[in-house]
């Protein structure tokens, strides 16, 4: 017999196994546990760099430790990031509506991208790593070669059209908020917009349309924003309104100037 | 209309004017041969003589009747194209056109036959476009054709069952326009046909079997799309095209009316003939508007019905509105206040809807039919009319016009509320109670504003009348005064401004009789004298010939100015009020037959 197992009755040994235990089953845990996929590529230090740039530019809003603030009146600065996930943090970053410049009715899409995309990711890894949320996606998640267009335009008229449009140009919501346009938003800003759903948008998981169906909505953005407009002008593809105004300002001022001229020439 | 100055008939040819010669040539003979062959025949000829000498003034303001009138002629020739194709059916099938976006898609044979009219038959956009934006311009033309016949006062008698007429056709061809748009099954027209049966279940007791009645059914079921169909293209067209033809008709009996002007009296007509010069004119106006539309068909898109999407019960998109016609209807719908909606009896009673959406439509165009006749009850006006108002000179129907087109537009623009809220970043909950407010007080406002802009207008005319125009030549007395010359207008430049009749409110008598009894319909004649001192009360006349001479005897005035005091604008006219027509008797009535 051996010194160690002479000691197994130390009174130090039953805390000792304990500890030991706790440390298996935490790591296997840790090791099995449902988790986003960017977590295991992640680096630690990416989601230093990301909390450090986090603390700096949000924490106004949505508190040092993205816990959220409120303004005391009810209304919040900002809301809780935990569990948005990569794919929110992406979008709102990418698409330049978050730092949120002015707190307004929406926040909007912006022309200056502040952030470069790796300090992007890197504030990304670190709202992941508070708790899990959609991923950013890859490029094959959101090819708009492998959809189908015509199952896309079924998609997207029951379930986006209402707000953003049967064409993707847009439409009205409640007290000044709206729809945006889709015409040329990236695949990428699409696919993030389904999972995440910013602000007034629902979000559209995979159990409401499957990632398949996410590419074919991809595929018929695409093809309306690329394909020709058969028939000419579409004056912004609002529908009945535009048609209707240029029928009085236009057609009828053409028509009048026509008469007009006619009636100056004499016999 | 007893006496009359002239016995010449209003189309007969004046002194002076000379006979067209007969065609001689030998292709004319020709012609005059086949002609004669088809009179000996039909005996037509005497119809055809009497419209071809016809006589129609000139004014573009009167060409918009025609543009309506091409407008649906190029909508009924499209249309016959259209049918070759169109399949109005709900029966269910599988695209597989040239439409790569809706391959494989289930849809109607109505929206696969659409696509294929748009995408697969040779011509068949462009004529689907021609006939959309032709269906716009008629009703357009129709509505500004509507506008000019009220602001100058042509349905006065003895036009006004013309103007009820027209107002039927404008109703109808809104209707005609909303089955079209209905037809080809889109996601559109699906939603619109989704809102009508919605608006014909809000009718109180009998809304849900009247919806059950036209759909056969429930919603959407089979039957609405054929329904339409024969609604579309056989039912409507036959009413629009018969009673366009009364109008016409109507038009050529009573000839045309004529804006006053040196030598156009209530009882000629002048402009030119039809032949050959209104015919070339208004033929080759034919080919503007049908040119002009066919152009708007090539280049700009109208409905695109493959962006929409077939139809389906469960989608609606943003922007979907009606067209432009249908908007006021929808507007008032929008801007109505939900709390309308309430259960009494255990019933829901949803006048939210039903007022805006089943009831406007009539009221609108009852008031519009009843206008005349109430115009011409409260002036006590049983004269014929063949010479137009200047709008500035009867403000207060220009000024309710205005105030009932602010209505309209209201209506209307309600209707675009999303469109405007994004277009202008504003929020669709204050766009929507801004139209709520503006409802109360902008039409009284703009009624305010017309009547005041009439009235001055009006009141420059006078003063233009009587003190001329400023010449800018500064003249100096012999004794040292300075003024500046005025010069007066000649005749042909003052007629137009002097030709009204004066309008004075009705005088109330006395509701009692010498006995102290109670007249009869005193009641009636205290409204009517109200309604006429509320249209005239404020009224500025016309320039009398003795206000002309009175005004010309001031000084200095008459050193420049040698002409004799009393101005004969036509030597024939003048009976004491300067020109009026001797035949107006009965428009002495306003004032004198209560009095
Ligand atoms: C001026 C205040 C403000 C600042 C600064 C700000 N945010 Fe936000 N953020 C908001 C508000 C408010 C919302 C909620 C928007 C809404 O729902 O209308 C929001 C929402 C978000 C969301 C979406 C949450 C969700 O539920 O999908 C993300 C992600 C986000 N912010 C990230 C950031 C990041 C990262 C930064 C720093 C780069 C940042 N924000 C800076 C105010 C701010
Ligand atoms: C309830 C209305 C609603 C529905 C339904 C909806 N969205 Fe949105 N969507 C919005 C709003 C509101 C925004 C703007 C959010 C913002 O600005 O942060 C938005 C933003 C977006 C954006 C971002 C556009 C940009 O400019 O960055 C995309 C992409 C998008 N939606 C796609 C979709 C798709 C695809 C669907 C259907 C699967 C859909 N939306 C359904 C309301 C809606
Ligand atoms: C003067 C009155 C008319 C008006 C205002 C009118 C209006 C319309 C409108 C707005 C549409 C929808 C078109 C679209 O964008 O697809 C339509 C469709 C149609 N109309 Fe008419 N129309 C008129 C007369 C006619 C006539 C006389 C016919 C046939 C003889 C006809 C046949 C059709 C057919 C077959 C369609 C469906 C085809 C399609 O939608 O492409 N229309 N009409």
């Amino acid at each position: 017999m051996t010194a160690l197992a002479a000691k197994r009755r130390h009174p130090a040994a039953f805390a000792f196994l304990l500890l030991l235990a706790l440390l298996v089953t935490g790591t296997a845990y840790a090791a099995f546990a449902p988790r986003p996929a960017q977590a295991a590529t992640l680096g630690a230090d990416q989601v230093v760099e990301g909390k450090k740039l986090f603390q700096a530019n949000c924490s106004t809003c949505h508190g040092l430790n993205a816990e959220g603030k409120s303004l005391g009146d009810g209304t919040e600065a900002g809301p809780a990031l935990a569990g948005v996930g990569a794919s929110a943090v992406d979008f709102q970053m990418g698409t330049g509506r978050m730092p949120l410049a002015a707190p307004g009715i929406q926040a909007q899409r912006q022309q200056k991208i502040l952030f470069t995309p790796e300090q992007i990711s890197q504030v990304a890894a670190y709202i992941a790593s508070l708790a899990p949320g959609p991923a950013v996606p890859t490029s094959s998640d959101y090819d708009p070669a492998t959809g189908n267009a015509a199952k896309g335009g079924a998609l997207f008229r029951v379930n986006c059209a209402m707000c953003h449009n049967f064409a993707g140009s847009g439409g009205a919501l409640t007290r000044g908020k709206y729809a945006p346009s889709l015409m040329g938003v990236a695949p990428k800003d699409v696919y993030e917009a389904m999972v995440t759903g910013p602000q007034s948008m629902p979000v559209f998981n995979d159990t409401n349309i499957d990632p398949q169906g996410k590419r074919d909505i991809i595929a018929f953005l695409q093809t309306v924003h690329d394909s020709p407009t058969p028939g000419g002008m579409k004056l912004g593809a609002l529908g009945p309104v535009s048609e209707g105004l240029f029928a009085w300002i236009f057609g009828l001022g053409i028509l009048i100037g026509c008469a007009m001229w006619l009636g100056q020439k004499s016999a | 209309m007893s006496a009359s100055t002239s016995s010449r008939p209003a189309d007969a040819l004046r002194d002076g004017d000379s006979k067209h010669a007969a065609p001689t040539s030998k292709a004319a003979q020709k012609v005059g041969g086949v002609a004669g062959w088809i009179d000996d025949r039909t005996g037509a000829a005497g119809g055809v003589n009497y419209l071809l000498k016809k006589v129609f003034p000139d004014h573009w303001s009167f060409m918009l009747g025609e543009i309506a009138m091409y407008s649906m002629i190029v909508c009924l020739l499209s249309g016959v194209f259209l049918t070759f194709w169109f399949v109005p059916s709900a029966g269910e099938v599988v695209y597989h056109g040239s439409f790569a976006p809706l391959q494989g898609v289930k849809m109607s044979e109505a929206y696969q036959s659409t696509l294929d009219i748009s995408f697969d038959i040779r011509g068949g956009l462009v004529i689907r476009q021609i006939h959309h934006w032709a269906a716009l311009m008629f009703t357009v033309a129709v509505s500004a054709h509507m506008f000019r016949v009220f602001f100058t006062g042509a349905f006065r008698k003895p036009r006004e069952l013309n103007w009820v007429i027209g107002c039927i056709l404008s109703m109808l061809a809104i209707v005609e326009g909303f089955a079209g748009y209905s037809l080809p099954d889109d996601l559109l027209s699906g939603t619109g046909l989704r809102a009508a049966e919605g608006f014909m279940q809000s009718a109180p007791v009998v809304g849900s079997y009247l919806a059950y009645l036209v759909f056969d059914g429930p919603f959407p079921g089979e039957a609405i799309i054929p329904r339409l169909y024969s609604v579309h293209v056989l039912l409507l067209p036959a009413i629009l095209i018969g009673l366009f033809t009364a109008h016409i008709v109507l038009v050529a009996v009573q000839k045309h009316t004529q804006f006053p002007g040196p030598g156009k009296t209530n009882d000629n007509v002048v402009g030119y003939p039809v032949m050959p010069v209104y015919a070339a004119k208004a033929g080759g106006f034919f080919f503007i508007v049908f040119g002009v539309i066919s152009l708007m068909a090539a280049l700009i898109q109208i409905n695109p019905i493959w962006g929409y999407g077939p139809y389906d019960p469960s989608p609606v998109t943003a922007g979907s509105q009606p067209d432009w016609y249908m908007g006021f209807a929808d507007g008032a719908l929008r801007i109505t206040p939900n709390w309308l909606e309430f259960t009494a009896l255990g019933y829901t009673v949803s006048l939210n809807i039903a007022l805006g959406a089943l009831g406007l439509i009539p009221v609108f165009y009852g008031v519009a039919i009843a206008y005349p006749f109430v115009e011409g009850w409260i002036k006590g006006d049983k004269g014929e009319h063949h010479l137009l108002d200047r709008p500035r000179n009867v403000p207060v129907r220009t000024a309710l016009g205005v105030a009932a087109l602010t209505y309209y537009f209201i209506f209307m623009f309600a209707a675009g509320n999303d469109i405007i809220a994004i277009k202008l970043g504003m929020s669709i909950n204050d766009i929507t109670h801004f139209f709520q407010a503006t409802l109360f007080f902008l039409p009284m406002l703009m009624f305010w504003i017309t009547k005041r802009i009439c009235l001055s207008l009006q009141r420059h005319d006078r003063d233009l009348v009587l003190h001329g125009r400023e010449s800018g030549t500064i003249i100096r007395t012999a004794d040292g005064k300075f003024f500046e010359r005025h010069e007066d207008l000649d005749p042909y430049t003052r007629w137009p401004l002097v030709q009204q009749d004066p309008v004075h409110p009705i005088q109330l008598e006395s509701g009692v009789d010498a006995n102290g009894v109670a007249r009869k319909g005193a009641r009636k004649e205290r409204l009517r004298a109200k309604l006429s001192n509320f249209y005239f009360r404020d009224a500025v006349n016309p320039v009398t010939p003795a206000e002309l001479a009175a005004a010309h005897v001031g000084p200095g005035h008459e050193a420049i100015d040698a002409e004799p005091p009393t101005h004969e604008i036509e030597p024939d006219k003048v009976d004491g009020r300067m020109g009026i027509d001797a035949v107006h008797d009965d428009s002495h009535e306003f004032g004198s037959s209560t009095h």
